[in-house]
């Protein structure tokens, strides 16, 4: 392709900036920082999945010798308007501030009740066991059926479900329902040779970081706060407490460390309200670290969702129509990931009549929180192991019948849009010709195929680029570095400055330090945050080729930039040198420091597709599955540092293999999880996995200079139905719920 | 309630400090050393974050009282580089970009030296096996397989660093 | 050494009789004494279930937990001998291989650098990886208390659910088992549902003698996490002992197993899940000791 852009920097893959501080233990994360005076802040938290609180009484712990606070719901302000998140969160902010701090009700075990500052932790916690909590108790609301089940005990007594066709007339746990479609999907089943229908429930699941939340607080006298804490936006943090603690954000400041992993459960906000409270009555730094017992009980998780899906198709191959209700449980307080999960389900596919209806249902579990593509792992799911049932019936190979009916540039998605270039088709492609696929399998294995899809996002974000004395160049942006976004920050600044990758050093400015930038997530980093680098970078080209034109005597339009220097224009009749930014600085140092600067809104962000197949291997005495190949095929549009891109592919595929094969939240009766850590919370480990194969397809996104569209979301998608349609493949059994745990693939094998 | 001394000697360097008889080497590590680079991510011996050495064998941080370490030879991730040299585990940590979020890599680069330590020319599946104690969401473990197979490599190849 | 913190204290004596003079208990002077060994379970305990004040005596400095002895009727592994040790150990793995197996299983690395087969055995956790495999291979404990030395078989030593019968003020030196003589060898599995890092689901040890004829002349089969302890299943034996381990003789004493279990549903298993894969376990278990039975 001679016109493809020629790049010098833009897909190496050099050594990340902050990389020598992650390998030798220097880089400070969340827990890692600590002030003169601090105090240590832990919390008490709820006995009862669902429990009315008739009174605290905290004057046992706060005489407590070394307490030096104690905060409880009615410390904290009233919320009084309902106002939205935005970022990744799904809900509202006074929900958020009574999931930070229960106020009249406590709405599952592990919900925060009340919080104690002491000058060492052991005070602390015997000050917990000091404070008197009354509750009423009462009846749990623990799945899908029995919230929205017609006598179900109700967590929101004045809740009414929204965006039902009539008015609700009665309060319910079912925050809300939506419907989209298109077309006429009952006429579209007439019109089918072959129907098909399942019913497929996906548990709840962690985002499983490796980092429990973190932080540390301190409030001075003039009501001035400073946090520190490991998040994936620092300027939401800063919003969400401003809120929940009734502060300007002039007069907070948000420190974000290095952060160990978040997968969309570090968008939100826990013990840093609580931190900024304590250290206001305390009037000394507070530091909260949760235990890792605590970030299962009462942070993230994922909604566990039940998808029924009906597809209608010809006896060639085309879906004439497709159906799905999707109820997502939100935990505790309304704000699943319905709408995307929703809009995601059938977005591969072009198919003329669609139609989809989505609940948003209350049940007594932790709030949940967004992970890496949130809703769509649980519809797709449904989705494609729907499809893969549809081509066995209908004798189609599994690749062919999706090609038949992928969506393609110049389709409408079904929530509305015509998609722009994208590379589903490829992908397929793709992956029939993979040499994996072509792996002969034996008695026992199974291979199974799935498509994942993502939106990717936008918004927006801003960056500095300042150019110092000797020619190096400092570049800062607010995103916190949760997967290697330096690098590619600096690939994409020294690509258009034409200096040396190694003469870019990335910071991560503080709310303070740099300008407005949304979250890291939405998969929206390289491509938003990389375009405000870009455009700052120009910005800094375009400063220094003017300042260089004042030099040279001649208009601006004489100065070209090439290869890191200013440069007489081509053709033109200038003799001069050409300057390097050293130069340039040392000859302008009258006209202040060389600094370029870009904020902005990044429209156009590529949707990301991927196809990803999976061969296993089940023992039908066990009903133990192993994965022995997994191959991760996704278009990126253009892959800007290829490692970290893999490395998406990579750890997306685990993710989803995991939540596949043996994560889920284990509650008792009275809603208290069983499995509260890391050894019985089954994570997928080094020897339960292969090598994951990775293929990069690169369909460049129009909206990006460099064509980048987001990746990191679009990689947890595939693996739960690549994963099942394999097992299914090896069994000869359809198992439709996860997890395929062996006690339930065991118990699936014996009922046949 | 009183503090006693302990001396031990860590990263190479005779170290002595106080604690309490039931606080643990992670906090004493972390909280009394500030030797912050070995990370807490269970405090239940399930996730490896906190991987140290003990008189050269691997064992959690998390899961022995400070005051076993009296007399003993400790070494966390920040006694892995010699002076200004990367031990080449670290290095090929970087170049494999065997790290995402980078909270679990002092952990495996110490489960892996203690790997190499005892096993100059492991296979995958020892590999596998040994850092199963190690915990990474990011990765998926590729990236950090790879990584250690090329350090043994370059580890026989120049067994001098 | 000898660190303490109000009640909280912590001794590492040098020698048994010192051992046994910090654990012997006072009239009614209140303290909890606890022995340390490799700490895997101690820590974890005291960290989320019972943080309260103790006595905490750590045995790995005396010369006698630290042993590991194999003479040619007897093999004695230290009470403070860690998992690392075992498994490293040759001629430890070529005379039981099934034992250093199951503790190979405790736990990763990490674990194994710390964790000693007698404390795994000491947590009595029904589901604790060493038990089967030491009741199978007849092992007992050396225990050292206030009132001299006994000696007590591992399936009369453990009680109940993280219950043993050591009496206050004893602790266990080490255990003791015959060495296998020829023609017999043990091996044990457990069910899992990762590859690593989990608590059994199920599992048998197996221990097995046979004839020069390949015919099994003696069997022990033991089997875990299917009860509150682990249970030595004298049918499943009887149904190896005069077969030449055929398919239909390993059928039968895996549904011994099964009809042995006393399992309960919880969050990493079902009774019926329970029930079926031990009798797997046992089949798969007794099949490996055979195999090694004959090669020696």
């Amino acid at each position: 392709m001679s016109d493809a852009p020629q790049f010098k920097y833009v897909g190496t893959r050099p050594v990340r900036p902050d990389g020598v501080d992650k390998v030798t233990g220097r880089a400070t994360f969340g827990a890692d920082f600590t002030l003169p005076g601090m105090l240590f802040g832990v919390v008490l938290r709820s006995p009862h999945a669902h429990a009315r609180i008739r009174s605290i009484d905290v004057s046992a712990a706060l005489a407590i010798e070394g307490v030096l606070a104690v905060v409880t719901g009615d410390d904290f302000p009233e919320v009084e308007d309902d106002v939205e998140m935005g970022g990744e969160g799904e809900g509202s902010i006074k929900d958020l501030a009574d999931n930070v701090m229960a106020r009249k009700k406590a709405l599952y075990h592990g919900h925060a009740v009340a919080a104690v500052a002491a000058t060492s932790l052991k005070k602390a916690r015997a000050a917990l066991d000091a404070i008197k909590v009354d509750y009423e108790v009462l009846t749990p609301v623990m799945g899908l059926d029995e919230a929205m089940a017609e006598d179900a005990p109700l967590l929101d007594e004045a809740l009414m479900t929204q965006g039902l066709s009539e008015p609700a007339t009665k309060p319910s746990n079912i925050a809300s329902r939506m419907v989209m479609g298109r077309g006429d999907v009952e006429q579209g089943f007439k019109d089918a040779d072959v129907v098909l229908e399942g019913t497929y429930n996906t548990p709840t699941v962690h985002q499983g970081y490796i980092e429990p939340h973190a932080c540390l607080a301190t409030v001075n006298e003039g009501g001035q706060a400073t946090v520190w804490c490991c998040t994936q936006g620092s300027f939401e943090v800063r919003l969400y407490c401003a809120n929940v603690c009734g502060l300007g954000l002039g007069s907070i400041r948000v420190i974000p460390s290095e952060i160990g992993g978040g997968f969309g459960g570090k968008t939100t906000v826990y013990i840093e309200p609580v931190a900024i409270m304590l250290s206001k009555q305390a009037g000394r730094p507070v530091k909260m670290s949760m235990t890792r017992e605590e970030v299962f009980r009462a942070s993230g998780p994922a909604s566990a969702a039940r998808s029924k899906i009906k597809i209608g198709a010809k006896r060639d191959g085309t879906i004439t129509a497709m159906q799905a209700s999707i109820a997502y449980e939100a935990g505790a307080y309304a704000g699943s990931p319905m709408g995307p999960g929703c809009m995601s389900v059938f977005a591969s596919y072009n198919v003329p009549n669609l139609a989809i209806e989505g609940f948003d249902v209350l049940v007594n579990k932790p709030k949940v929180a967004a992970y890496r593509a949130p809703g769509a792992p649980q519809s797709m799911y449904a989705c494609e192991c729907l499809i893969t049932e549809l081509a066995e019936k209908l004798e189609i190979d599994p690749i062919k019948l999706r090609l038949k009916n992928a969506a393609d540039e110049g389709d409408q998605a079904p929530y509305g849009p015509t998609w722009g270039p994208i590379g589903l088709k490829q992908c397929l492609e793709a992956a029939k010709t993979h040499p994996n696929y072509q792996v002969e399998l034996k008695e026992g294995q199974g291979r199974g195929l799935a498509v994942g899809f993502w939106f990717n996002i936008g918004f927006q974000s801003s960056a500095e680029v300042h150019v110092n004395g000797d020619g190096s160049v400092t570049v800062i942006e607010g995103n916190p570095d949760i997967g290697g976004s330096r690098a590619s920050m600096a690939i994409m600044a020294a690509e258009e400055l034409g200096i040396p990758y190694e003469n870019i050093r990335v910071q991560i400015g503080d709310t303070d330090h740099t300008g407005y930038t949304m979250v890291t997530g939405g998969s929206r980093t390289t491509f938003a945050t990389g375009m405000a680098v870009i455009e700052a970078s120009r910005d800094v080209i375009s400063q220094a080729k003017a300042r260089v034109a004042k030099i040279w005597q001649v208009d601006a339009e004489m100065v070209e930039w090439s290869n890191g220097h200013a440069v007489p224009k081509a053709g033109m009749n200038v003799d001069q040198a050409p300057m390097s930014f050293a130069e340039i600085v040392a000859k302008t140092a009258s006209s202040g420091a060389l600094i370029g600067r870009a904020s902005l809104n990044a429209r156009g962000a590529g949707p990301g597709f991927s196809v990803n197949f999976c061969d296993v291997e089940v023992d039908k005495r066990t009903g133990k599955v192993d994965v022995l190949r997994f191959t991760a095929i996704q278009d990126a549009g253009r892959a800007i540092h290829p490692s970290y891109v893999e490395g998406q592919l990579q750890g997306g595929a685990v993710q989803g293999i995991g939540w596949a094969l043996n994560e889920e939240y284990v509650f008792d009766a009275e809603g208290v999880q069983q499995n509260a850590g890391f050894l019985d919370y089954r994570i997928p480990v080094a020897s339960d996995m292969p090598m994951i194969d990775t293929q990069i397809i690169e369909v460049p996104n129009p909206a990006h200079p460099y064509g980048v569209r987001g990746v990191g979301e679009t990689p947890i998608v595939a693996p739960l139905a690549a994963t099942a349609n394999a097992v299914a493949d090896a069994t000869g059994v359809r198992i439709r719920d996860l997890p395929l745990s062996p006690p339930n693939v065991l118990a699936a094998l014996d009922a046949v | 309630m009183s503090k006693q001394q302990v001396s031990t000697r860590i990263n190479g360097e005779e170290t002595d400090f106080l604690c309490f008889p039931e606080q643990t080497m992670l906090e004493v590590l972390r909280d009394t050393l500030r030797l912050t680079g070995t990370k807490e991510g269970c405090g239940t011996g399930d996730c490896g974050a906190c991987s140290i050495l003990l008189d050269g064998t691997l064992v959690c941080a998390c899961l022995m009282f400070a005051a076993e370490s009296d007399g003993r030879e400790v070494t966390t991730i920040e006694g892995i580089a010699s002076g200004s040299d990367l031990h080449p585990l670290q290095q090929k940590f970087l170049d494999h970009a065997a790290l995402q979020c980078g909270v679990c890599t002092p952990g495996f680069i110490v489960a892996s030296k203690a790997l190499l330590d005892e096993d100059p020319e492991p296979d995958e599946e020892s590999i596998r096996y040994w850092l199963a104690g190690n915990l990474c969401r990011c990765t998926g473990y590729d990236k950090i397989v790879r990584a250690v197979q090329d350090a043994a490599a370059e580890l026989r190849a120049h067994p001098a660093k | 050494m000898n660190i303490s913190n109000g009640d909280f204290r912590y001794i590492a004596p040098s020698s048994v009789e010192d051992a046994l003079h910090a654990l012997a208990p006072a009239a009614d002077d209140g303290v909890r004494r606890q022995v340390l060994a490799g700490g895997t379970d101690l820590i974890v305990q005291l960290r989320s279930v019972d943080p309260g004040p103790r006595t905490i005596v750590d045995i790995k400095s005396l010369p006698e937990t630290n042993e590991i002895a194999i003479s040619d009727d007897e093999v004695f592994i230290g009470g403070a001998v860690s998992a690392a040790t075992i498994t490293h150990h040759r001629d430890l793995k070529d005379v039981l291989p099934g034992l250093v197996e199951s503790t190979y299983l405790i736990g990763s690395t990490q674990i194994q650098g710390r964790a000693t087969l007698v404390g795994n055995l000491c947590n009595a956790s029904p589901a604790g990886d060493t038990i089967p495999a030491l009741i199978a291979n007849q092992a007992s404990c050396d225990i050292r208390g206030p009132d001299g030395a006994r000696r007590l078989a591992v399936e009369s030593f453990v009680l109940g659910v993280q219950k043993n019968a050591l009496q206050p003020g004893e602790f266990v030196v080490g255990v003791r088992m015959p060495r296998p003589s020829t023609y017999t060898s043990d091996a044990y599995l457990r069910f899992i549902p990762r590859t690593e890092m989990d608590i059994a689901v199920a599992s048998a040890g197996v221990s097995i003698r046979l004839d020069e004829s390949g015919v099994c002349r003696d069997a022990r089969v033991a089997i875990g996490a299917v009860a509150p302890t682990a249970l030595l299943v004298p049918a499943a034996a009887e149904a190896l002992i005069g077969s030449k381990i055929d398919e239909a003789s390993l059928t039968a004493a895996g549904q011994a197993c099964t009809q042995a279990a006393r399992a309960i549903s919880d969050k990493r298993g079902t009774v019926e899940y329970r029930k079926k894969v031990v009798a797997v376990l046992c089949e798969r278990a007794a099949g490996i000791a055979a195999e090694r039975a004959s090669n020696r």
